[in-house]
C-alpha cells in the first residue's frame, strides 16, 4: 500500500515537474494577430529558401549566464522556426546594445542592416526610454526613423515592446511608451509583438508568476522559451507561411 | 445649529456667518460654493487613485478608458476654479499682496507634500532594489542606477525636476500656483484678455515646443505651459465665465454637439482594447487623431473634458437634492480635503501595489485594496473634517482670517 502511495506521488511530482518545464505558452489569438504582412520574409523563405533575422534589442533581448545566449528568446526562435519552416534555413543573430535608447538604436541601424543583411528585422526597444523619462516626441521621432530605414531598404520589420515587470510597475511608468509604440507600428504598417500584453496576461491566468524573486534562471529561460515559440507564431501568420509549415507533433 | 444653519455655514465657508460675508458687492460671481465641485473632485480623487495602482482590474471603471481625458483633467479645471472661487475673493477684500502671499504659502504645502511622497517613494524603491533578484528582469532593475548618485538625485528632486512615476501632478500645481496671483489678479480686471493670454500661451507652446526640462532627460510629464489652459479656464468660469457661457451652455445644439463628441471619443477608445474594431476607424481619421498628447493637454482631450463638463452640469443642476445627501458625502468630502486626500491616495496606491506583489496580485487582492484605500480616503477626510469643525468650536482658537482653502474648495 504505502509503495502504491509512493509510486502515485512520484508519479505526481514527476508530471508536475514535467508540466512546469514544459509551459503551454498559450497566447490569445488577438495578440498575435496583425492585418501587416511580411512580404519579404514569404519571398524568401519561398523562392530561396533561407530566412535571416535579425533582433536589435537591449537588455532584456539576452539573459545572463553560460547558458543566458541559449535560452534567450532569439535563439529560442531561431530553434522553433527551423523546426516549424523545414524547407528554409533560418539564421537569427542577435544585437544587444544594454542601456541604449530607441534613439541611440535607431542611429546604428543602417550600419546593422548592412553588416547582417537581414529579412526581418525584431526591433526591440522601449524600456531604456521609459525609465529615463525620454520625451516622448522624441521617442516617437526614433521610432519613426528607425523604422525608415528599415522600410526604405525593403526590410520587413516587426517592433517589439517591454516586458511586463509587475515588481517595477510603480517605478516605470511604460504605459505612454507602449502606446505611443502602438500608434508608431499602425502608421508604419508593421506588426507590434505586444510582449506587454502577452506577459500580462501569462501573469494573470498564473502560467507564470512573475512576482517571483530568485537568483535562478528557470524562470526566466521557460519564459523566454515561450516568447520565442510566440513570436515564431507571429512571424509564420503574418509572412502567410502557414501552407508549408511543419505543424508541431503535439 | 440646525442641519439648515449648518449647510449654509458650511457652504460659507468654515467659521465665518453669513453675515460676514453676505453684504459685499460682487456683481459676476456667487457667494455660495458649489457642491458638484467637492464632488467631482472628490471622484476625481478615487479615480486618480485606481489609476495609479498598477495591473488594477478595478481601474477598468475609470473615465481614461471611455474617452480622451481622464481624472487629471476633472481635478485640473475644478482645482483653477476653486481657488479662483476663495482666493479671487480675498484679493477683492484684502488686496493683491495679501492674497498672492496666501496663494505662495498654498504653493509651498504642496512643495512639502511633494517631497515627502517622494520620501516614500525612496523608501519603496530601495526595499525592492535589496529583496528583489530575478534575472528575468535584470534590465528593469537598472531603474535603481539612481541610486548610486543620491546626491544628485535628490537635488534633481528638490528641484522638481526628477520626479518619478506618478508624481507629476503636484509640481504641475506648484508652478501653476507660484504663476497665479497675477494672472487672477488679470482674471478679475479684464477676464477675457486674461483668457485670451492663457490660450495664447497654449498655441505658442504647441507651436515651439515650450516645455520644463526633467532629469535625467527628457521634459515634464504635464507641461505647466500646455495644462496652464484647463486651470485659468476654470478660475475664468469661477469669476463668471460661467455665467457668461450659462446661454451657450443651456442650448440644445450644445448638448448635442457634446453628446456626439463623447459617442465618437467612446467608440475611439473601445479600438484601443478591441483590436478587431481598429479597423474601422479610417486611416485618415488617425493620422488625425493620433497621437492624443497627454503630454500637452491635447485639444482633442480638452474638448473632451469640455464635452463631459456641459453634459454633466446640464443632467446635475447646482440644487441637486442628492449633494446634501448621505449617499454623496464621501466623495465630497474627499474633494474638500483635496491635499491631505491626493497625497493619500498616492500613497495607498504604492502601499496597494506593495501588497499585491507581497501577498498576491490575484483579481480578489485588485479589489479589496481597492475598497479598502477608497475606504481609508474616506474615513480620512471625515477625521479630517470632524477635525477642522472642533478646531473651529474651539472658544479658546483665534479666529480665522485666512481663507479657509480647504473647506472652501482650495486647490489641488
Amino acid at each position: 500500500m504505502t509503495r502504491v502511495i509512493a509510486a502515485a506521488l512520484l508519479l505526481w511530482v514527476c508530471s508536475a515537474v514535467a508540466f512546469a518545464q514544459s509551459p503551454s505558452c498559450e497566447i490569445p489569438g488577438y495578440l498575435l494577430e496583425s492585418p501587416y504582412e511580411l512580404k519579404r520574409v514569404n519571398a524568401s523563405v519561398l523562392q530561396d529558401h533561407r530566412l535571416r533575422i535579425a533582433v536589435l534589442g537591449t537588455g532584456s533581448s539576452i539573459l545572463a549566464g553560460p547558458e543566458g545566449p541559449r535560452s534567450a528568446y532569439p535563439a529560442r526562435l531561431e530553434a522553433v522556426l527551423t523546426k516549424r519552416l523545414p524547407s528554409a534555413s533560418v539564421k537569427v543573430v542577435t544585437v544587444v546594445r544594454s542601456r541604449e535608447t530607441a534613439e541611440d538604436l535607431a542611429i546604428g541601424m543602417s550600419k546593422l542592416l548592412a553588416d547582417e543583411k537581414p529579412d526581418l528585422m525584431i526591433w526591440q526597444c522601449g524600456t531604456v526610454d521609459a525609465m529615463r523619462n525620454v520625451d516622448l516626441d522624441e521617442f516617437r521621432e526614433a521610432l519613426d526613423k528607425g523604422l525608415e530605414t528599415l522600410q526604405k531598404s525593403g526590410v520587413d520589420a516587426i517592433l517589439m515592446n517591454m516586458q511586463y515587470s509587475p515588481r517595477t510597475e510603480t517605478m516605470i511608468a511604460l504605459g505612454p511608451y507602449a502606446d505611443t509604440m502602438r500608434v508608431v507600428a499602425q502608421q508604419h504598417e508593421v506588426p507590434l509583438f505586444d510582449r506587454l500584453s502577452i506577459m500580462h496576461h501569462w501573469s494573470d491566468t498564473g502560467q507564470f508568476d512573475l512576482y517571483a524573486t530568485g537568483k535562478d534562471n528557470v524562470l526566466a529561460a521557460q519564459v523566454h522559451d515561450c516568447l520565442g515559440r510566440g513570436i515564431a507564431t507571429m512571424i509564420i501568420d503574418t509572412a502567410r507561411l502557414g501552407a508549408i509549415e511543419q505543424k508541431p507533433s503535439q | 445649529m440646525s442641519h439648515r444653519e449648518q449647510s449654509l455655514a458650511q457652504e460659507l465657508g468654515d467659521g465665518e456667518t453669513p453675515r460676514q460675508i453676505a453684504p459685499t458687492i460682487r456683481p459676476a460671481t456667487t457667494t455660495t460654493r458649489d457642491l458638484r465641485l467637492d464632488l467631482f473632485r472628490g471622484i476625481a480623487l478615487w479615480l486618480i487613485f485606481l489609476d495609479h495602482i498598477p495591473s488594477n482590474i478595478v481601474a477598468w471603471i475609470t473615465i481614461r478608458n471611455y474617452g480622451f481625458s481622464d481624472a487629471t483633467d476633472i481635478f485640473v479645471f475644478v482645482s483653477g476654479y476653486t481657488a479662483a472661487f476663495v482666493y479671487g475673493k480675498e484679493m477683492r477684500e484684502r488686496g493683491f499682496i495679501v492674497s498672492g502671499a496666501h496663494i505662495l504659502r498654498r504653493a509651498w504645502q504642496i512643495y512639502v507634500a511633494h517631497v515627502f511622497l517622494f520620501a516614500i517613494y525612496l523608501a519603496e524603491i530601495v526595499y525592492v532594489a535589496t529583496r528583489f533578484e530575478n534575472p528575468l528582469y535584470a534590465e528593469e532593475m537598472n531603474i535603481l542606477d539612481f541610486l548610486k548618485q543620491p546626491d544628485v538625485t535628490i537635488i534633481q528632486a528638490l528641484l522638481l525636476k526628477f520626479k518619478p512615476a506618478n508624481m507629476d501632478v503636484l509640481p504641475l500645481y506648484i508652478i501653476l500656483l507660484l504663476l497665479f496671483p497675477p494672472i487672477l489678479w488679470l482674471l478679475q480686471a479684464r477676464p477675457t484678455i486674461a483668457l485670451g493670454a492663457s490660450v495664447l500661451l497654449y498655441a505658442l507652446t504647441w507651436r515651439f515646443n515650450w516645455n520644463l526640462p526633467s532629469y535625467p532627460s527628457g521634459h515634464w510629464f504635464f507641461n505647466p505651459f500646455a495644462w496652464q489652459l484647463l486651470f485659468v479656464f476654470g478660475a475664468w468660469c469661477a469669476l463668471g465665465g460661467a455665467q457668461r457661457l450659462s446661454s451657450v451652455l443651456r442650448s440644445r445644439l450644445t448638448l448635442a454637439i457634446a453628446m456626439a463628441y463623447l459617442a465618437f471619443a467612446f467608440f475611439i477608445s473601445f479600438t484601443w482594447y478591441v483590436p478587431y474594431a481598429g479597423q474601422f476607424v479610417p486611416s485618415w481619421l488617425e493620422e488625425i487623431i493620433y497621437p492624443i498628447d497627454k503630454v500637452n493637454l491635447d485639444v482633442l482631450r480638452f474638448a473632451h473634458f469640455l464635452a463631459l463638463a456641459v453634459v454633466v452640469m446640464r443632467f446635475i443642476p447646482r440644487d441637486w437634492p442628492p449633494l446634501k445627501s448621505r449617499l454623496l458625502w464621501a466623495p465630497i468630502a474627499c474633494g474638500q480635503h483635496s491635499l491631505e486626500i491626493f497625497c493619500l491616495g498616492i500613497f495607498l496606491s504604492f502601499a496597494a501595489h506593495f501588497a499585491m506583489t507581497e501577498i498576491s496580485g490575484a483579481f480578489w487582492m485588485q479589489i479589496v485594496a481597492s475598497a479598502l484605500g477608497i475606504f481609508i480616503m474616506t474615513a480620512a477626510a471625515g477625521l479630517l473634517t470632524w477635525y477642522k469643525r472642533a478646531e473651529a468650536r474651539n472658544p479658546g482658537s483665534r479666529p480665522k482670517k485666512t481663507p479657509d482653502a480647504d473647506l472652501a474648495g482650495g486647490e489641488v
